[in-house]
């Protein structure tokens, strides 16, 4: 776990005290952090159990149950890839093979040069257009290897 | 401007996106400029049917629909000659006719999903042309025991996979003397192979909305909230921008339609965690903890949320409400067999020619289902095994296709239908492969409150690591047995319990997978 990352201390406490006054607050805050800054900074932690009122144990048991919650900065691509039934069943597996090695990280890894995170995900409930995947938010359905190349590649040119 | 010569419809389902869905409209706003033919770009939802995705829908003046797909934005040119210029729309290569008489659609009977792909999802007045807000109307009539007893007329059960009466639940929290209630939406749909939930959100949002608002009459909840999984983020955008639109026209708020009554609706996104779909960990994860599976006694529809009266019900079971009360109780519960009554949203998907959402009346087998509407698998290779009702669910082999979709059907052959999700597999398929993942999704996925559940399936993945690599040893199968009825017997919910009937039945239909003989057939 990095937590010597910079982290914007502002914006943390910006969205603490907007959400702070919603009963069950603590996963909105939670879910807010990780969609502004793209992780939870584990130095937050201590601050946002402050501010609730919580304890310390209690704020880091939440931020570390979800497997959402990224406890170190994205590279500036996400990539999830889909691990699930019905994508093994159209050879998710051999395109996460092709995936690992186009990118140079496994999943749950950021690349070296900060490009790329490569994350698993089961199930984006896109069953139908197995194997799927997500590049940086856009859906991606029916990959293969050389599709998913071609996606990766309108995104290098932007 | 020259009056608009056809609508197109372009869906803008997440799943078509996936797809490029958005490029092949944008190629259709070109290609209209550049030959200057006035046309109307609608982004509908999708009608299901995802082999054909991208799916391009037009309506020339007074004419049916017409369907052209798979289409990509290369396509678009032709299309436009085929359309406008020729008068046989129809030979172009990728048309498919009138939407409606595609027989995997006309052979469906779509209740639920009845707008689906029709309209435009935001179009609030589309919503209302097309039906919407009569089960609401109907129900601002009624008492809650009245609206009560409609649903259990219908005898709808919980589409979200534990099949609970819904009348009962809605009944008990009824009777609750608490002030203060709750409708909870389970919008987190975990299971894999499944996709009704979040084809609903994105394409026919103020369905959801409209039997929300009946629930919250009901029960007497002022108050719903929708806990939605943080993978939907499309369906995200149009609940919220549907539930605004639905507070401004007076829907929600204060006095839902004038009638005096208030009920309003607000979204917690999810974090990525497959037991916050249980109904209780959802509880406690909207209560912002971990999702942490709560022990029962008290059910949520007497102490739920925040300690409060509690309603929790599936996205496909609050969307099949205003249609019950629309047409009576009764008239659902004509449809189906045995006790499943009604409709079920079925979701093909995996290895299948054409994947997609069967909408029918209980009682339809897995043959007609993986045969007749999905075509066999995609692969053209032998279907060998079919898991259905998500990561929980039973490997059925190919001869036990005519089962019937029916939750009882399903529990005897040692399965269980839960969200409707059905997974096809080719014979290249190892299932004791299969079995591993089963158990190592559920050690992911684990909340950890059972040892057998948090313990027992980390053990259980690496059983199957060495099954897999000594394929035939009685002894770890023998462990491998004794493991699952550990699991089975010493979990608090269904997660560590139900973990074992994937694996078990891998097991025991698929024995060569493991090494051992055949099973007779
Ligand atoms: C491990 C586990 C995961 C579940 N996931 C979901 C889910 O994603 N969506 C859902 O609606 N129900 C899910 N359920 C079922 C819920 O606990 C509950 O039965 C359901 O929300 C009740 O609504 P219904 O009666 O309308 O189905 C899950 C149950 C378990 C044990
Ligand atoms: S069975 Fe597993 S997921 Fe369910 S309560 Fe027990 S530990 Fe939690």
């Amino acid at each position: 776990m990095d937590s010597s990352e910079t982290w914007d201390k502002d914006a943390v406490a910006a969205i603490v005290a907007a959400l702070k006054p919603a009963p069950g607050a603590l996963m909105r805050i939670l879910r807010r952090v990780q969609d502004e800054l793209g992780w939870v900074p584990p130095p937050a932690l201590p601050m946002i159990a402050h501010e609730l009122n919580l304890s310390r144990a209690e704020v880091h048991g939440v931020a570390t149950f979800y497997h959402d919650f990224r406890h170190a900065p994205p590279g500036r691509n996400v990539i999830r890839l889909c691990r699930a039934e019905s994508c093994q069943a159209l050879g998710a597996e051999a395109l996460a093979d092709h995936v690992r090695a186009r990118l140079g990280v496994g999943f749950g890894e950021t690349s070296a040069d900060r490009a790329f995170t490569l994350e698993p995900v089961y199930c984006l409930g896109n069953c139908a257009c197995s194997p799927a995947g997500v590049i940086n938010g856009n859906p991606l359905g029916r990959l293969t290897p050389a599709r998913f190349d071609d996606a990766l590649e309108r995104l290098l040119r932007r | 401007m020259t009056p608009t010569l056809a609508t197109i419809f372009v869906p803008r389902d997440s799943g078509a996106l996936s797809l490029g869905a958005d490029r092949v409209a944008a190629a259709i706003a070109a290609e209209a400029a550049r030959r200057a033919i006035a046309i109307e770009l609608v982004r509908n939802g999708s009608r299901g049917l995802y082999w054909l995705e991208p799916m391009v829908e037009v309506a020339t003046a007074g004419g049916a629909r017409v369907a052209y797909g798979p289409v990509g934005s290369a396509d678009v040119p032709s299309l436009f000659d085929a359309v406008f210029l020729t008068n046989d729309p129809a030979a172009h290569p990728l048309a498919q006719g009138p939407v409606e008489q595609i027989p995997y659609l006309a052979r469906q009977r779509r209740m639920v999903f009845a707008r689906m792909g029709v309209t435009d999802p935001l179009a609030l007045d589309d919503y209302i042309t097309h039906g919407g807000f009569r089960g609401l109307a109907r129900a601002l009539e009624l008492s809650g025991a009245a609206i009560v007893a409609e649903i259990t007329r219908a005898n709808l059960r919980g589409r979200g996979g534990a099949a609970f009466p819904a009348g009962i639940k809605w009944k008990t929290t009824l009777e609750q003397a608490d002030p203060v209630k709750y409708v909870v939406c389970n919008a987190d749909e975990g299971d894999s192979g499944s996709f009704a939930d979040r084809m609903l959100m994105e394409g026919d949002p103020f369905l959801l909305i409209e039997g929300l608002a009946i629930a919250g009459l009901a029960v007497g909840a002022v108050q719903g909230f929708i806990y939605l999984r943080s993978e939907y983020p499309h369906a995200l955008r149009t609940l919220t921008a549907a539930i605004a639109t639905a507070r401004e026209r007076g829907y929600l708020g204060s006095s839902v339609c004038g009638g005096g009554r208030a009920f309003d609706l607000e979204i917690v996104v999810g974090a990525g965690s497959y037991i916050c779909g249980e109904e209780t960990a959802m509880l406690e994860s909207l209560e912002g903890k971990r999702g942490m599976v709560r022990f029962k006694p008290p059910v949520p529809a007497v102490a739920g949320l925040f300690g409060r009266p509690t309603v929790v019900n599936n996205v496909v079971t609050l969307a099949s409400v205003p249609a019950i009360l629309e047409h009576g109780g009764e008239a659902y519960n004509q449809l189906g067999i045995g006790r499943s009554r009604g409709t079920i949203p079925l979701q093909l998907a995996g290895n299948v020619a054409r994947p997609g959402l069967v909408e029918a009346p209980f009682g339809l087998t897995l043959r007609e289902l993986i045969h007749d509407f999905g075509g066999g698998t995609r692969s053209g290779r032998p279907l060998r095994a079919v898991q259905v009702g998500g990561p929980l669910g039973a490997y059925f082999p190919a001869a036990m296709l005519d089962l019937p979709i029916d939750y009882e059907a399903m529990a005897e052959a040692g399965g269980l239908l839960g969200h409707g999700g059905v997974v096809v597999f080719d014979d290249t398929v190892d299932l004791a492969r299969m079995a591993r993942y089963a158990m190592e999704f559920c050690a992911l996925e684990s909340c950890g409150k059972c040892t057998p559940c948090r313990i027992g399936s980390t053990r259980g993945a690496e059983l199957l690591d060495r099954v897999i690599r000594a394929r035939g040893d009685g002894a770890n199968l023998q462990l491998l047995r004794e493991l699952c009825d550990t699991m089975a017997a010493g979990s608090l919910c269904a997660l560590g319990g139900l973990t074992p009937t994937p694996v078990l039945s891998a097991l025991k239909h698929f024995p060569e997978d493991f090494g051992l003989a055949a099973a007779p057939t």
